[in-house]
């Protein structure tokens, strides 16, 4: 009984280098990390791949580090250690807050900060902050590492900008130690996903990003623009859907997301000190 | 289509204490691990979506879902189910005594998997209050008891010994 994943081949990697090597030789592999976006689909048989390269166990990849101006967050590291963290509690605090918003405790025990960010998925909670406090991906792949910006990370739906023979390594966050954060969530149940969710980070370089407003995760642009001039609550939460093209559900129609994005942002502003 | 090749793979787990070996898929579910190898039934699967937390176990003593996990991630790690904890000889642990005095269910589909997650809770917050309560057990449905027998199930469990002990 119940729904099981299709035939695959499973292989252990113990580093970074034998991981790339791995998804080189192999066709239609996928990494496996905490596995709770990726099982989900593969139980839906969404998707079959013919390998999972289990990368948990890979040490370089865990924890988080103080690197001066960032703090550095290995992909592997999970919601539940993100959330109690005193180092980013103290230095990306939005971070670390909707870090203990994802689904609920037996997920975030599981899942992984990269995990939830390589899926991609428009209505998770982590890309709206990594969008927010403009965080920098690190991606590893044969040729060495290389840096992708939040904000060109997210290219469609369930699709990032790090290629079938690379892995994201880790991220790095800016840090805003001091600044103002908010975070705003609509759900029916604790433990669902966003029908809405805004993310704001306060401090000299403001931003505002979205969840579940479109196809891919993504930046309240115009709104960002008019905080970080100096605009009023009221007129830069008016601005917050703009040029969204929100999905449709049994939740919500786009009209009341795009009022959900006002609301919301309004709220995330407020929670963040602004006035 | 071309036939993708498989093999089988060992999976050992210490469940409550025993080391449990066997050849499984790669594909095996812990829950499923867990029920046909180990022969352990008290862990239900119940939306196998990782919603509704009746598959709640601890995995090296986090609570975790065992729908969503799959054998092989737990091979190595200690696995602890609802039979494993209360005295080993039939006594409950003082979440599952907190249940059956507060009458914390009513079918009991959930139980398993609440017991699972209020002992965690408690483990790591002995003296949690009701909001405190309600947020750890966000991830586990119940659609008998409204909820309110389950909180203080957990406040009786609280007061009368906590999460108690387990292999």
């Amino acid at each position: 009984m119940g729904m099981i994943p299709a035939r695959f081949d499973y292989r252990q990697a113990g580093s970074v280098a034998e991981a790339l090597q791995l998804l080189a030789s192999c066709d239609d592999a996928k990494l496996l990390a905490g596995g709770h976006s990726l099982v989900p689909l593969m139980k839906m048989r969404l998707v079959s791949p013919s390998t999972l390269i289990d990368i948990s166990g890979i040490a370089e990849l865990q924890g988080v580090t103080d690197a001066g101006s960032v703090l550095r967050v290995g992909a592997l590291t999970r919601h539940r250690v993100v959330e109690r963290s005193q180092v980013v509690a103290q230095h990306v605090p939005l971070l670390a807050h909707v870090a203990g918003l994802v689904g609920d405790p037996q997920v975030r025990n599981r899942g992984t900060i990269g995990g939830s960010l390589v899926h991609g998925d428009p209505a998770a909670d982590l890309p709206s902050v990594a969008l927010a406090t403009g965080a920098t991906m690190v991606v590893t792949g044969s040729g060495g590492e290389r840096r992708i910006a939040a904000s060109d990370f997210f290219v469609d739906f369930l699709e990032t900008a790090v290629g079938p023979d690379e892995i994201l390594t880790a991220i790095e966050f800016p840090k805003r130690t001091g600044a103002g954060f908010g975070y705003e969530k609509f759900v029916r149940r604790s433990m669902d996903y966003a029908i809405v969710g805004v993310a704001v980070q306060a401090g000299e370089q403001p931003g505002i990003a979205l969840v579940n407003m479109g196809s891919v995760p993504r930046r309240a642009d115009a709104a960002s623009r008019a905080l970080a001039s100096g605009a009023g609550v009221d007129a830069v939460a008016a601005l917050a859907a703009d040029g969204t093209n929100p999905p449709e559900d049994l939740n919500a129609n786009a009209d009341y997301r795009r009022h959900l994005a006002s609301v919301l942002t309004k709220r995330a502003l407020l929670a963040a000190g602004y006035r | 289509m071309s036939t993708i090749e498989t093999h089988t793979t060992r999976v050992t787990v210490t469940v409550n204490g025993r080391e449990v070996s066997e050849e499984v898929e790669p594909r095996t579910l812990l829950v499923h691990f867990l029920r046909e190898q180990a022969r352990l039934t008290g862990t239900h699967v119940g939306c196998d979506t990782s919603n509704c937390g009746a598959c709640t176990v601890l995995i090296d003593d986090e609570a975790a879902k065992s729908c969503t996990v799959l054998a092989v991630q737990a091979n190595g790690h200690k696995v602890t189910t609802v039979e494993g904890v209360g005295n080993g000889s039939g006594g409950f642990s003082p979440v599952q005594e907190g249940f059956r005095q507060e009458h914390g269910l009513q079918c009991g589909y959930c139980t398993p998997g609440m017991i699972m997650a209020c002992t965690a809770l408690l483990a790591e917050n002995p003296r949690p209050n009701e909001h405190q309560i309600r947020e750890a057990l966000e991830g586990n449905l119940c659609r008998c008891t409204g909820y309110e027998t389950i909180v203080r199930a957990v406040q009786w469990a609280a007061t009368n010994g906590g999460a108690g002990e387990w292999a």
